[in-house]
């Protein structure tokens, strides 16, 4: 199936003209094999089809935007980076009075009550106000609640250990039949919301923006343009904390931040004008 | 290039013979461990003349070099010519997965394409092949008799019949006369 730019650029044309989803910015590779996927599964003989499928029904239109995105995450995912959390970010965290912190594209919540836990254990929970923001309703409302199903919890556990655990894992969740719901405890200072970074505004005087994994769907400018407004939110000296195969390195903001860790993607706001 | 049991070390050999003016730029799945941490890549860049790494997301896809999918990432590239990395579900239960970047690949190259499938024990790449054939891309084989695991060549020949099937010395060769007619025509 040959798909041409023009023909993907006008299907997502539709789907944002129709439904305000704005994937005309996501990776393109991405975005032409998850068509090329839907196609084939509906057995959609021409991507004109497709998109007057999506116009006409609704509930067709749905299952296109499930296509396009991906909420695959777990608990303290790349454990050796919420070590690095724990020994290089935390010290300096530390040093603010009043923390914030901002989960962009939380998905459906696994990594904020992993950071969660590692706020309580090392002391600074207290005085944090986690943001947690999702373009996607349906995973913040998920995350919200964090229920998450028991076999998963095994895997979890194994990764908290190896992020340097001072505690154990089964004090912050109960078990119900197969689910394992998060503490309240670990809720209290979190605050879910929706945000859309590809449209949205900033946020003010954050010390600690996590967006892992996230940005990788975007294409160069998106992804810029998502570097810029970490940078504006971000007080100075504040830390961004990226996917491990992440890399400012060929952003226009590679200037504007110093690396705390290279293996973890970790980078910390340089100070002083741009 | 796709492989996975038994491609370690064919995809060593292959990329050991390269000259450092080698200027077509690789794209490597080979089938690893969820746990393998890009190691592999490094000691294969001390050996080898061209360079080799696993990619990052965004990186601009450029000669004289091989990049590699890392563990527990799918390889996309783009139009433009860099990688995306993406988390996506397993595709032929692998990720990364050859099926993915070949296709990615037949969208961003096209004609000018050469995917090579070789050693492997399941049928991820076949799906691949086709997309690079269909999009007039050249497609080679690694001849079953010679693979460690035959399963996954097979099924790329099956799923292209006029795949060009070589043992793992003709792909090498292939490879470098294909550089010297590149270089002889743009010199």
């Amino acid at each position: 199936m040959n798909l041409t730019d023009l023909e993907v650029q006008s299907l997502l044309d539709a789907v944002h003209q129709h439904y305000g989803y704005d994937y005309r910015n996501y990776s393109r590779a991405h975005v032409k094999r998850r068509i090329s996927q839907r196609l084939k599964l509906s057995k959609v003989e021409s991507i004109e089809e497709l998109k007057h499928r999506i116009i006409r029904n609704p509930g067709f239109a749905q299952s296109f935007i499930k296509d396009m995105s991906i909420n695959v995450t777990e608990m303290f995912r790349d454990p050796e980076v919420y070590k690095t959390i724990r020994e290089v970010v935390i010290p300096l965290l530390q040093t603010w009075s009043f923390l914030r912190i901002w989960h962009a594209g939380c998905s459906t919540g696994e990594e904020v009550y992993s950071m969660a836990i590692i706020l309580q254990e090392e002391g600074l929970y207290d005085r944090v106000q986690i943001y947690a923001t999702d373009l996607n309703e349906a995973v913040l409302a998920r995350a919200k609640q964090g229920i998450y199903p028991a076999e998963n919890i095994k895997k979890y556990s194994k990764n908290y250990q190896k992020s340097g655990a001072k505690g154990s894992f089964s004090d912050y969740f109960h078990s119900r039949y197969d689910s394992a719901i998060m503490d309240s405890s670990l809720k209290k200072n979190i605050v879910w919301s929706h945000h859309n970074l590809i449209t949205d505004s900033d946020f003010t005087e954050t010390q600690l923006v996590m967006c892992r994994n996230v940005l990788i769907y975007f294409n160069a400018s998106m992804q810029n343009r998502a570097h810029g407004l970490f940078h504006r939110s971000l007080s100075n000296g504040g830390i961004l904390c990226l996917g491990k195969k992440e890399t400012l390195h060929f952003s226009e903001y590679q200037h504007c931040f110093t690396e705390l860790d290279r293996p973890a993607k970790i980078y910390k706001k340089a100070y002083g004008p741009l | 290039m796709g492989a996975s049991a038994g491609g370690m070390v064919i995809i060593r050999d292959l990329l050991m013979k390269l000259p450092a003016n080698f200027s077509l730029p690789i794209a490597i799945v080979q089938h690893v461990s969820p746990c393998s941490d890009g190691s592999w890549a490094k000691l294969l860049n001390d050996r080898c003349q061209i360079n080799i790494k696993e990619a990052d997301d965004k990186e601009p896809f450029t000669p004289h070099s091989a990049y590699f999918a890392p563990a527990n990432y799918h390889l996309l590239i783009e139009q433009e010519g860099t990688f995306t990395l993406t988390v996506d579900e397993a595709v032929s239960f692998s990720r990364p997965s050859i099926d993915v970047l070949f296709e990615t690949a037949s969208y961003a190259y096209g004609p000018h394409l050469v995917g090579i499938l070789m050693t492997g024990a399941n049928a991820d790449g076949a799906n691949g092949l086709r997309c690079i054939a269909n999009a007039g891309g050249f497609v080679i084989v690694q001849d079953p008799v010679t693979a460690q695991a035959p399963t996954m060549p097979q099924a790329g020949i099956d799923a292209v019949a006029d795949a060009l099937v070589l043992d793992p010395t003709s792909i090498s060769h292939f490879l470098l006369n294909l550089h010297d007619r590149k270089r002889y025509r743009y010199s």
